[in-house]
């Protein structure tokens, strides 16, 4: 007993010059939200991620990529689940490289590239052609694809919604922030390349939702969620039925298993 | 035990298949009636749950295989089409990654059996040098797979692992380069470890006929450590350990499950799932859980060639195990009661090196830098093979062991030894 | 797991039937993904339909549009190769069947069953001998020629002359307006 009080004695005292020193560089841990797809029953809410959506597409998008989505996730089960006909209208809406035209051509007189609209089975265009002109356009840095963000991040969605709504939080007496940086008390190091991406209405919700930074962050969260994990819903619902089909052959064995052993011991 | 078959093929058929391929009299004696001691406890279903796991990993490694594909400028998306567009490919993939953790799971529970009943001992030797040549294919075969998702840990494992051969003096670079193809980790790197990811595994299960084959000369052990005596001792192996192991199956599968369905990154690393880049390197390598241990080794030695001795001479050193344990009274724990203190200090030390095999080179924990616990670690491994196991068996004084199994079972059970 | 004789019991109890059944349910349960996952995935279905845009196609103009890996022939057909088709017996053809996904098998090869709307033709262009891929306007019947083994198709795209059993087979496709058409 002794011996533990010393050692935890010693530890808090340790503890207190290194919170000291690693208090200015170390991420916080990640913000403690609720997300409705968590947990063993879990479903992803579809108005946030439609809303979602519209987030990454009218603030995310710029910049990040989102390339292991293809439109037609959008009208499949388990996911934002929009219309077929929406999902054409969004494809529709982007515009991609068109293959060679009759002559051969891939460029119009002037050199710029033939374009087409996307079609369901074409997947979301990355807003920069390459990494160094991804670079380029951001200082340097360079924006992540988003289609697997939160499953490639310690912490996953809580992780991503405390960098994205941490960004440009109050800086602190003492920090000094790089140039052409911003301060995020959630990223590790804290001066991060990305601007605070979310302000009070950076969209406007087409369903009439209150768009708070909070809300925002929520719903993009959400669809980011399901933008790395399209299949969370089916392998949930799958599981529930392995699971109590399995506990129930559990038992009939055990029961076999009393059985055939009745009278060996 | 290897004996006389009973096997009475029916007429008709069964006798003409068995005249010219007896398969159905092999698995009657090796499946059917194979006197199996009754005694056999929890510990020892692990055998047929390995091979259970085997089965699974070859046909979810099959299925992957029609999808993926081994080129790294398309490994990366190809997975990804696995999980999104293949149908039920997501489960494929999610049971062949946490198969082979559940795989390794098991495999540590059947090896710490073994040593605690004796099973390594007189005349088992060759069963347990099988078993440790399985358990260095099953290492090679997951180091290969999970490159293979060209992943951040993917590459920068592959790296760190094919570096340590670079160790060796003098010829040590050119085996790195030979290995990869390359001057560095790359695509030929990837193609043949894809080819060798798909080969492994039939050479394991080659090997565990062999071990299964060598398992059913003397028969097998049993917690008591002490031989059969009398058929009064042993049951056939159907219906008494086909249901046994089934249940027990079935509740393994239950766990595998539950991580499957509802934890499948559990045991993964967030890095993997950011595409392979030559140019960053992770904060912090690590390898899969299973692989810790003998990475905490590698990383308490400052000298790279002599991390690299370490941790392979610890590997080597199973091999020995039948001869380094001098006691030849009694085969199990169970009447040997100092040797089983060392022996869960032995665990200790073995879950001590996974922690710190997980952790940044320079932690600090309570004030300790986990690298001296490593060393402590690495330390206690080698001691309790090479010292502990042989002077214990001649100094200790081994409990009264009873005269049977069927007496220690069906007699008297306060007789019984606990474990 | 399933009860058979042994030495000790030879009844067939039910708690033996009742697991046997039960994990026999659930391997065959297992096997299905193990089938299914072959299927084609949804990157494949999502490009198991193409639209085809008509406006820019003149008349006597033969389009060839990729689709599910095989060629697909969009023909404006010019009225003399439309009167051509509709003056042909049917009951001469060496096909007499129409060969069109969208109708039952047994629907006769008239013009009227091989084009919908007259003057749009839409053919997959696999020969029906040895599946090479014919050439439009060439042969004897104003159709397509395979130059592989010399079959002749007409301008309703049925076999004429030569090697190849059937009519060159028309694929399910709708009119989702007068200038685009959906195939598949």
């Amino acid at each position: 007993m002794r011996k533990a009080l010393l050692s935890a004695a010693a530890l808090g005292l340790m503890a207190i010059p290194a919170m000291a020193q690693t208090a200015d560089t170390h991420a916080l841990a990640p913000k403690d939200v609720a997300f409705s797809f968590e947990g063993p029953f879990g479903t992803y809410d579809r108005g946030a991620l439609q809303r979602g959506f519209q987030v990454y597409k009218e603030v995310c998008a710029a910049c990040h990529a989102l390339s292991h989505i293809a439109f037609h996730n959008l009208d499949e089960k388990g996911g934002p689940e929009f219309t077929e006909p929406q999902a054409k209208a969004i494809a529709a809406g982007y515009k991609l490289p068109a293959g060679p035209n009759d002559k051969g051509e891939t460029t119009d007189d002037k050199g710029q590239p033939l374009m087409r609209p996307a079609i369901l089975a074409d997947y979301f265009p990355a807003p920069f052609p390459n990494e160094e002109a991804a670079r380029a356009s951001n200082g340097g840095a360079l924006p992540p694809d988003l289609s697997m963000i939160v499953k490639a991040r310690e912490g996953g969605p809580q992780y991503v919604y405390s960098i994205v709504t941490g960004d440009g939080s109050p800086v602190p007496a003492g920090f000094h922030v790089t140039a052409n940086k911003y301060y995020d008390p959630y990223y590790e190091g804290r001066n991060i390349s990305m601007p605070p991406p979310l302000k009070v209405n950076s969209v406007t919700y087409s369903d009439g939702t209150k768009a708070t930074v909070a809300q925002e962050a929520h719903d993009v969260v959400t669809f980011l969620s399901w933008a790395s994990e399209p299949k969370m819903e089916e392998r949930k619902r799958t599981g529930f039925g392995v699971l109590v089909f399995l506990v129930v052959l559990a038992g009939l064995l055990f029961k076999a298993y009393r059985k055939v052993w009745k009278d060996a011991h | 035990m290897s004996g006389q078959s009973t096997y009475n093929p029916k007429p008709g058929f069964e006798t003409w298949l068995d005249q010219r391929l007896p398969l159905p009299r092999l698995m009657h004696d090796t499946m059917q009636t194979f006197p199996t001691p009754r005694n056999l406890n929890i510990w020892y279903t692990f055998g047929g749950i390995l091979t259970f796991c085997l089965g699974v990993q070859i046909l979810t490694g099959i299925v992957l295989a029609m999808h993926y594909v081994a080129n790294a400028g398309l490994a990366f998306d190809s997975v990804e089409r696995i999980m999104r567009d293949v149908n039920y490919g997501w489960l494929m993939r999610y049971v062949h990654s946490n198969g082979a953790s559940m795989f390794f799971l098991a495999v540590y529970i059947h090896i710490f059996r073994g040593l605690y009943y004796g099973s390594y001992k007189a005349p088992r030797e060759l069963i347990w040098i099988l078993g440790v040549l399985i358990y260095l294919l099953m290492m090679a075969t997951a180091f290969f797979g999970y490159v293979l998702p060209w992943g951040q840990m993917s590459f920068w494992g592959a790296t760190v692992i094919t570096n340590l051969f670079s160790a060796i003096p003098g010829i040590g670079q050119h085996i790195a380069t030979w290995l990869w193809g390359d001057f560095a980790v790359g695509d030929a790197t990837l193609n043949r470890f894809f080819s060798l990811h798909y080969l492994l595994p039939f050479i394991i299960a080659a090997v565990v006929g062999l071990h299964i084959w060598a398992l059913h000369v003397p028969g097998n052990n049993n917690p008591l450590g002490i031989d059969v005596k009398s058929p009064q001792d042993t049951v056939p192996f159907h219906p008494y350990y086909t249901v046994k192991d089934g249940f027990y199956l079935c509740l393994f599968v239950i766990v595998f499950a539950g991580f499957v369905f509802f934890a499948p990154n559990f045991f993964g690393n967030p890095d993997n799932y950011q595409p392979a880049n030559p140019l960053v390197t992770p904060p912090d390598i690590v390898p899969e859980w299973y692989l810790l241990p003998f990475y905490a080794m590698l990383r308490s030695i400052p000298n790279k060639l002599f991390g690299v001795i370490v941790m392979a001479g610890a590997l080597v050193t199973l091999v020995f195990v039948p001869w380094l344990d001098t006691q030849r009274a009694v085969r199990s724990n169970r009447f040997r009661p100092l040797m089983k203190q060392f022996y869960y200090v032995f665990i200790a030390a073995c879950l001590l090196l996974m922690y710190c095999g997980a952790q940044s080179v320079d932690a600090v924990r309570f004030g300790v830098p986990l690298v001296w616990a490593a060393r402590l670690g690495t330390i206690y491994y080698y001691l309790y093979f090479w010292v502990l196991m042989p002077i214990i068996g001649l100094i200790e004084t081994p409990k009264k062991l009873p005269a049977s199994i069927a007496q220690s079972v069906l007699g008297d059970t306060a007789a019984a030894p606990a474990e | 797991m399933t009860a058979t004789t042994s030495d000790t019991a030879t009844r067939r109890d039910f708690i033996y039937v009742a697991t046997g059944g039960m994990a026999a349910v659930g391997a065959a349960a297992a096997v299905w993904p193990f089938i299914d996952q072959m299927n084609p995935t949804a990157a494949v279905l999502a490009l198991s339909s193409v639209e085809v845009p008509l406006a820019a196609i003149q008349p006597g103009q033969n389009v060839v549009v990729k689709w599910r890996g095989h060629p697909l022939f969009v023909r404006r057909r010019t009225p003399k190769e439309i009167a051509e088709a509709k003056a042909v017996d049917v009951s001469t053809l060496p096909d007499p069947l129409a060969n069109n996904d969208g109708l039952p098998d047994n629907a006769p090869a008239t013009d009227a069953n091989r084009a919908t709307k007259p003057e749009w033709l839409v053919l997959i262009g696999v020969c029906t001998h040895l599946g090479c891929t014919p050439t439009a306007f060439e042969g004897d019947y104003g159709g397509w020629l395979c130059h592989c083994h010399g079959s002749m198709y007409d301008t309703a795209g049925r076999i004429r002359k030569g090697p190849a059993p059937r009519n060159l087979e028309v694929p399910i496709y709708t009119f989702l307006s007068d200038t685009r058409i959906k195939v598949g």
